[in-house]
């Protein structure tokens, strides 16, 4: 998933997953949204997405989701 | 071989908790209070005479045949009008009893055009009638065979499937009250009296050109052989009568009809909707009674075959060529790109036991966890919203709860075309007096339809259905009609007041919304009201609400409002959702999703996975798989490169076409399983033809949960079963799954899944069918969902903020295009555009209001260009009111539209299902197809060439 246009893919999917979660309640926003993003995105999505963030500093990913993937990374 | 025997009571069950004692011919018999005479004296063993009477419609009482005595009452009553009282005495056999049957029947014989009593000669065989002549012990007919008869319009054979031959009529009605009662249509009259009456079919048209649409209710009811199957009288012609029957479900829609299939051999003469069936009770459509010639058509592919380049033309191997490619195929893709660089698709028409097999391989033989479904595109957001709210991925009822419903609100789904047997149950509801409310852009069927018309239908604008949700959540809850009680016992408090205070927001009034939805506010007050008051409310939905960027949301709004106002967890209310194809319901619950096993368990639950890894004796991946989407996604990125495709035509229907086209020509290999060489296939290096439902044992689940037999009845013509290819395949890639019957792979579902733990082949033999959770709690299954407590434990109400999809409309694209299904065909119409089922459906057509044609300059039936950001395509016009302006509509039947060539990939936020009813367009008026469409049909052509082969032999 390297493309420019999968990339637009996964942020407009992040962005929107984000949307649902701040409705319910800003504060467990980013939480909500890693959790929805591990159970439903096959791996290397979730590492494209943060390979996209480390690339260019995730420009377009709304500060909630972008929050969320942060936490996505490997330990 | 023998055929499955049915009783005809006569007049229907009644429902009654009383009983009342009565004495017939001697015999003592208690039956429930408002059972007719004659139903009772079934119950005793004895079968009264009878014409005009039968099981499937009220008793009408005008043949005069049924009659019989009772103690100390005069005359001769009709026993299918009387009902029985405590202590009544009633004689069925008398001399004056016998002499008045005897010539009442003598009449009958004769105006009918039989030449003989002979119950056994030729087609006599399909008349009731002369059974019942037998009956009476009628031998002769003293005013000949051509006394007075009704008038004789000529044969009417205007319908593919049935004729209609006047001379055979007797005008016993059963087939207008047939039309009226079961069906509900109301395309048969009787005009003219006495000897003069005739039935026609709507204002003196031939059934074709009527309101007819052709559900056979009238054929099955004709006790006279009048109405009668074509394909009956083709077999009898031949000399090939149907000499036994087998019970088997159909393979179209959610409702799971149950049928009886009538062979000659292996050769199906006819399909008669079964009476114990508990979804169809003894009805059905024209697709699954009529619609299963494609069987036999002659496209369908028998011989397995194989390319290297998808340019290449096809050519014919054996099984064990072909399977010995795929398997060296995605073996060598994997060494090559990695594990996870193949996947599977599971089909929705395929069994239960078929489905689980294939998420098997993928599991256990491909190693990965990328499998999904068609129902990815269709109810993925059902599951994820009713699991999030209630905690299952299900409806929440059986079909037989509408019969209790006050209030039905359907929205986004149109059960006339799309499930026609369940509507028929809702019309009949309906016209008992229950209300409908219809949230729908377009106005379907039932906003108004003979006997039904709708309380309120609110057209609102393709893609508002979450303000227009949460607007009516605003009306209950501002107005102080939430049923406090339910909500303080059976859901979340906390979570509770959360939602109240957010739906209470003036932004969330219909008053707010009315703007963004086009529905006038005081209708969406009403609408609400009628919901929250009007007694049991039950909420049905289709596509029209899970196909959009917020289809989970709109669920979760659905379920919201059913426990806000506590209507959930008895009969007549719930959440009901009208899924698609067949076997929707059971492909979700055997573990299609890539982040789920069977029963919806999620794959990172060590528990779960470990329980599939003893029985699998493999190690499973605890990572969630690539959906459909996503598997395109990352075959353009060059990551996913083959991909086993059984019985779904992804090409034709996916959003988004030419993006769905790019993925599959990355990809090295495609195999692909089917009866026909679909749309898919043209991509596809490898084909492995497929078998029909009635070429294969197994499971379906309808959308009632309600598992059910598919019985095989003749060989798969194509050599395998579905689940016996996928055996092969997965033996092939060194992970052998043996089985020698279907009822095996069930016993090992119900071993691996909680809610299954109680289905067998041998208990739905028994039993019929159940309704899954099936286990030591309910042994017999689950018709109604949570009773008493929710599945989750307390009801979870969530937040559900409109969003508008950033599919806009705009100067360029200024209309909105929704999509939709018709009756007589079947999803992309693979099968019934095999079937003369095309002369109801012939193109798709793209209805526009009069206003948006005028300022086009658009004709009724001309051709014009339909443009979106994505793509674009030709259509016909049709100019109707049914769409409000601005929006325009059209179904997805037939490959030469290519309708998904337009549709973005917009998708559901929760579940990637695709944005499909919301489309930004724009119409212009046009000469003929596009020029992607004559590449496409080019391409076509090109693709589906099979090289002649030289016979060897
Ligand atoms: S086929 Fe169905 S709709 Fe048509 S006339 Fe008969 S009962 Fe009515
Ligand atoms: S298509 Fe649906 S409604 Fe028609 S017969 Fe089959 S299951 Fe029943
Ligand atoms: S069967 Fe009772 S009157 Fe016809």
């Amino acid at each position: 998933m390297s493309s420019h246009s999968s990339n637009d893919k996964l942020i407009y999917m992040a962005n929107q997953i984000g949307t649902f979660f701040k409705a319910q309640d800003t504060a467990t926003a980013p939480e909500k949204i890693a959790e929805h993003i591990k159970k439903f995105w096959d791996p290397r999505m979730r590492q494209a997405i943060i390979a996209y963030i480390d690339a260019g500093g995730g420009a377009g990913l709304d500060p909630a989701a972008r929050q969320a993937v942060e936490t996505l990374r490997p330990r | 071989m023998s055929f499955v025997q049915e009783l005809d009571y006569g007049t229907p069950k009644s429902k009654a908790a009383k009983s009342v004692t009565l004495t017939i011919d001697g015999k003592q018999v208690a039956v429930p209070e408002g059972t007719s005479i004659m139903r009772a004296a079934m119950d005793a063993g004895t079968e009264i005479p009878k014409l005009c009477a039968t099981d499937m419609l009220e008793a009408f009482g005008s043949c005069r045949l049924c009659l019989v005595e009772i103690e100390g009452r005069g005359g001769t009553p009709a026993s299918c009008t009387t009902p029985v009282a405590d202590g009544m005495v009633v004689r069925t056999r008398s001399e004056r009893l016998d002499r008045i049957r005897k010539g009442v029947m003598e009449l009958y014989a004769s105006d009918h055009a039989v030449t003989s009593l002979d119950r056994n000669a030729g087609e006599n065989k399909y008349v009731a009638l002369l059974a019942m002549a037998d009956a009476v012990g009628l031998d002769d007919v003293r005013y000949g065979f051509d006394g007075q008869r009704h008038p004789n319009a000529g044969i009417d054979d205007s319908n593919p499937y049935f004729v209609f031959d006047p001379a055979k009529c007797i005008v016993c009605s059963r087939c207008v009250r047939a039309c009226e009662e079961v069906q509900g249509t109301f395309a048969l009259t009787i005009s003219g009296r006495g000897f003069e009456s005739i039935v026609s079919a709507g204002m003196n048209e031939s059934f074709l050109e009527s309101e007819c649409v052709s559900c056979g209710a009238c054929v099955q009811a004709c006790p006279t052989g009048s109405l009668i199957e074509k394909s009956v009288l083709a077999a009898q012609a031949v000399d090939k009568p149907a000499d036994h029957s087998v019970v088997t479900t159909c393979a179209y829609c959610g409702v799971g009809c149950s049928f009886k299939a009538e062979l000659h051999g292996e050769e199906v003469v006819r399909m008669l909707p079964y009476k114990d069936g508990k979804a169809n009770h003894g009805h059905s459509c024209v697709k699954g009674r009529f619609a299963w010639g494609y069987a036999n058509h002659r496209d369908r592919i028998l011989k397995p075959m194989m390319r290297d380049k998808t340019t290449d033309p096809w050519r014919e191997v054996s099984w064990q060529e072909a399977i010995a490619r795929v398997g060296a195929e995605f073996k060598r893709l994997q060494d090559t790109y990695g594990k996870g660089s193949i996947g599977g698709i599971t089909s929705s028409r395929c069994t239960d036991e078929e489905t689980f097999l294939v998420q098997k391989l993928v599991r256990g033989g491909f190693g990965n966890n990328n499998v999904d479904t068609c129902a990815r595109v269709c109810h993925s957001p059902t599951g994820y919203g009713l699991s999030n709210t209630f905690g299952t991925s299900a409806g929440t009822q059986d079909f037989d709860s509408v019969e209790h419903a006050d209030v039905v609100v359907l929205i986004g789904a149109n059960p006339t075309d799309a499930h026609p047997v369940f509507a028929s149950r809702m019309k009949k509801r309906l016209r008992q007096g229950a209300k409908l409310i219809v949230i729908d852009p377009r106005a379907i069927d039932l906003v108004r339809t003979p006997h039904v018309a709708a309380a309120y239908h609110l057209p609102l604008l393709p893609g508002t259905n979450v303000a227009m949700l949460t607007a009516l959540a605003h009306v209950i809850v501002t107005e102080a009609l939430v049923n406090e009680a339910f909500v303080r016992e059976r859901c979340e408090i906390d979570a509770f007041e959360d939602w109240k205070a957010f739906v209470s927001e003036p932004k969330n009034s219909p008053e707010a919304v009315a703007k963004t939805t086009g529905v006038p506010a005081e209708l969406i007050r009403k609408a609400a009201r009628l919901y929250a008051t009007g007694g049991n409310g039950a909420i049905y939905y289709g596509l029209g609400v899970s196909e959009h960027s917020q289809g989970s949301t709109a669920v979760m709004c659905i379920a919201n409002l059913a426990m806000a106002t506590g209507n959930i967890g008895r009969p007549g209310v719930g959440v009901n959702p009208l899924r698609g194809q067949n076997n929707v319901q059971g492909s979700c619950d055997m573990g299609s999703f890539p982040h789920e096993l069977s029963g919806y368990r999620h794959v990172a639950t060590d528990a779960v996975r470990e329980s599939f890894e003893k029985d699998w004796g493999v190690r499973l991946d605890k990572e969630p798989g690539l959906r459909i989407p996503n598997m395109l996604d990352a075959a353009v990125d060059g990551t996913f490169k083959g991909i086993y495709i059984q019985g779904e035509d992804i090409l034709q229907s996916d959003p988004d076409t030419k993006h769905v086209s790019a993925g599959l020509a990355a990809m090295e290999c495609v195999v692909v399983q089917d009866l026909f060489l679909n749309e898919t296939a043209r991509y596809a290096h490898v084909f492995l033809p497929g078998s029909t439902f009635l070429e294969k044992d197994g499971t379906f689940i309808n959308a009632e949960r309600r598992i059910q037999l598919v019985r095989k009845v003749m060989e798969p013509k194509n050599g395998y079963q579905d689940w016996q290819i996928t055996c092969m395949i997965a033996e092939a890639m060194g992970y052998p799954m043996r089985y020698d019957h279907p009822s095996e792979i069930m016993d090992e579902i119900a071993r691996l899944t909680p809610t299954f733990s109680g289905v067998s082949f041998k208990l739905l033999e028994e039993v019929g069918s159940v309704q899954w959770p099936c286990n030591e709690k309910a042994p017999l299954g689950t018709p109604v969902m949570h009773i008493g407590s929710f599945v989750r434990g307390k009801g979870r109400f969530l937040i559900t903020e409109y969003v508008a999809t950033d599919e806009k409309v705009g100067p360029r694209f200024p209309l909105l295009l929704t999509t939709g299904r018709i009756l007589s065909q079947y999803n992309v119409g693979a099968q019934t555009r095999r079937t003369d089922n095309v002369v109801w459906h012939a193109e798709d057509r793209l209805e526009i209001h009069p206003h948006d044609a005028e300022v086009r300059g658009v004709k009724d039936g001309d051709w014009v260009k339909l443009a979106s950001r994505a793509g674009e395509t030709t259509l016909r016009a049709l100019i109707t009111e049914r769409v409000a302006p601005g929006v325009v509509y059209t179904t997805f039947h037939h490959p030469d539209t290519q309708a998904n060539v337009v549709t973005t990939d917009f998708s559901d936020w929760a579940t990637n299902c695709p944005e499909y009813k919301v489309t930004a367009v724009q119409i212009s008026p046009s000469n003929g197809p596009t020029s992607w469409q004559e590449t496409y049909e080019e391409f076509s052509r090109e693709s589906r060439r099979i090289a002649s082969v030289v016979a060897a032999e």
